[in-house]
């Protein structure tokens, strides 16, 4: 257990020493002068010097990558060439928000997912699970920036039930951040996107318990509930549903990784401040350290995510062996 | 090889579900090649009407069936020119995807060795990246046009196909076809590309399907977040112009037909997806 626990420890360390490598160069080496938006090339020569200089931007490149390197490890950022303050200060919030928008909703969609599919399951070949399974996949088919653009067009515009984006009203930002959290104002700009994100979100869940569901209800030891007179809703959540849970829950770190990366046009539909919308901003500014700030999070929260998903493997399925 | 490209279509055929998604499919695709040609206007046309004035925001009617844009151009026309970006994107990336995974998968899975652990580690790091927000950053650098945006999602989409046809190479490797074919003196290109892998080529087309899927609904929303190739018009970059334009609220005509033909696309390809998985494959489960 130990060997493999660290051997996981490694890969992912690994996987993210490489996508931040990977990611520093590609800036400085693919086509098109990320300095330009900051250091005009109309400066005189000795500002752009000056300037240069002081982003660190004068060094030899390697010695750049040691020092972005070193900075990281006390979770220095940089400095936004936008807002010219340091990027740590932000970028921490926006994950919270991401974070509250993505994880309610996901584990919710999960439980939800998972009843409903070893239900429909249980009920195979009836028209409710057809109809059901042809409403799954087409949601997953859907754009969820799409849904997104519906929901506020029926929900908030025509009904005028819920408020049309951002995460409090404005004017109404508290004076410590965490009180936001637990006001009514945010519940009620949550309520949106994250009905939207269960919408979305309920698809794989419900598929996959289903399938998952249709070949536990196979095997023999469902047939011996019932010849020993097991009441049918005993055995559905009692024999067949446990032993399908394997699956669900060894994917659900991972697809919550997913949908962190995937949080980038939900985000934007309804203007969340979040570590998505951070990120298109800052591309569309051409704000660099930004974006390889909250692009570094989000894939931190990705490869946690995997690695979390392939550890729960290895803690609930005895079978593997941990090589 | 076209054997099995055209078995695909009979085992998907055979199921009510896969027949219906097929057809719905073929009607996608005859849009994408007679819609050009079919459209009554231009992609970007502006309409004008008889006393000269741009026709903006007009509701469905029978000269403009789903009604026109903030610009004045016809929905209608521009859902038919959008049909073709948004499947020769998702074709050719599907197919540049599963080249490269099939290719990676067969070498890591027959070489083993240092070549296995490289190209899996390889593959788990692209595993880990996170999708969209790395295209996203590529695309800012690159420039945005169509062969970027394909190249993008080729980038990184081939890790799934990777990793399925190595599994099945491994156990594909110790069978005796294979030993035979060694000691008949066949080479290691001969055994990997003659022997191996025309049996996996099943599962090279149901990851063709499912990468066409994720490829047409990325299209999508790379266009939504305004980083589509400015040239053209597509489902995506139709829906990007509602909500730029902030008159998607007085104009549901404009956002609701792309949509609907993304989803209706998408859904009959993952059908036959499941269609054909199901009968080649019943083992593996549907990975969404």
């Amino acid at each position: 257990m130990r060997r493999f626990l660290v051997k996981r420890l490694w890969h992912a360390a690994l996987t993210l020493f490489v996508m931040i490598t990977g990611m520093f160069f590609m800036f400085r080496l693919l086509p098109g002068d990320p300095t330009a938006t900051v250091i005009s090339p109309a400066l005189y020569p000795k500002a752009q010097a000056a300037l240069k200089a002081q982003f660190g931007l004068d060094q030899p490149l390697w010695m750049q990558y040691f020092i972005y390197l070193k900075n990281l490890t006390v979770f220095d950022f940089g400095v936004s060439f936008h807002t010219l303050r340091p990027v740590a200060g932000e970028i921490g919030n926006r994950m919270v928000n991401t974070l509250v928008l993505i994880l309610p909703s996901m584990i919710f969609a999960y439980f939800l997912g998972a009843l409903v599919g070893a239900y429909m399951a249980w009920r195979r070949g009836s028209k409710a699970e057809g109809l059901l399974v042809l409403l799954a996949t087409a949601l997953q088919s859907t754009p969820v920036f799409w849904l997104g653009m519906l929901a506020i067009l029926f929900f908030s515009l025509k009904l005028d039930l819920f408020p049309v984006g951002h995460i409090v009203s404005p004017g109404k930002f508290p004076q410590a951040t965490w009180q936001m959290y637990f006001s009514l104002d945010f519940l009620h700009h949550l309520a949106l996107p994250f009905m939207v994100n269960v919408a979305y979100q309920f698809c794989f869940p419900f598929l996959l318990m289903r399938s998952t569901m249709l070949s536990t209800i196979g095997e023999d030891y469902i047939e011996l509930a019932r010849m020993k007179g097991v009441p049918e809703n005993k055995i559905l959540y009692h024999h067949a549903m446990r032993n399908s849970l394997l699956p669900l829950a060894t994917t659900l770190p991972m697809i919550l990784g997913w949908a962190v990366a995937g949080s980038v046009v939900i985000e934007t539909v309804f203007s969340w401040p979040g570590l998505g919308l951070l990120m298109v901003e800052a591309v569309g500014r051409s704000d660099y350290p930004v974006v390889q700030a909250s692009f570094l999070l989000i894939a931190v929260l990705t490869v946690g995510g995997t690695l979390l998903a392939d550890l729960m493997y290895g803690l609930l399925d005895p079978r593997i062996s941990y090589k | 090889m076209l054997r099995t490209f055209l078995n695909f279509f009979s085992i998907v055929w055979r199921s009510y579900a896969g027949k219906i998604s097929l057809i719905v499919f073929t009607i996608c695709m005859s849009l994408a090649v007679l819609g050009p040609i079919a459209a009554p206007y231009g992609p970007t046309e502006r309409v004008y009407d008889a006393a000269g004035n741009l026709v903006r925001l007009a509701p469905p009617s029978w000269d403009h069936w789903l009604g026109t844009t903030l610009l004045g151009r016809d929905v209608w026309s521009q859902m038919l020119w959008g049909a073709r970006p948004a499947l020769t994107i998702g074709l050719l990336t599907a197919l540049g995807t599963v080249v490269i995974g099939v290719n990676v998968g067969l070498l890591a899975g027959y070489l083993g060795g240092a070549v296995d652990s490289f190209l899996m580690r390889l593959t788990d790091i692209f595993l880990g990246l996170p999708f969209l927000p790395f295209i996203i950053v590529l695309l800012s650098l690159t420039g945005q046009n169509i062969w970027t945006i394909i190249l993008a999602m080729m980038a990184v989409m081939w890790r799934s196909t990777a990793r399925i046809v190595r599994a099945e190479v491994l156990s594909l490797r110790e069978r005796q076809f294979i030993a035979a074919a060694r000691t008949t003196g066949a080479s290691d290109f001969d055994i990997i590309y003659r022997e191996i892998a025309p049996n996996v080529m099943p599962f090279a087309l149901v990851g063709i399907t499912f990468a066409l899927a994720w490829a047409i609904i990325t299209e999508a929303s790379i266009g939504f977040l305004g980083f589509g190739d400015p040239n053209v018009v597509s489902w995506g970059s139709i829906i990007y112009d509602a909500y730029a334009s902030q008159m998607m609220y007085r104009a549901p005509w404009w956002v609701v037909p792309p949509g609907i033909a993304i989803m209706i696309l998408v859904t009959s390809v993952y059908f036959m997806g499941r269609a054909y998985e199901e009968v080649v494959n019943p083992r593996i489960k549907q990975a969404g």
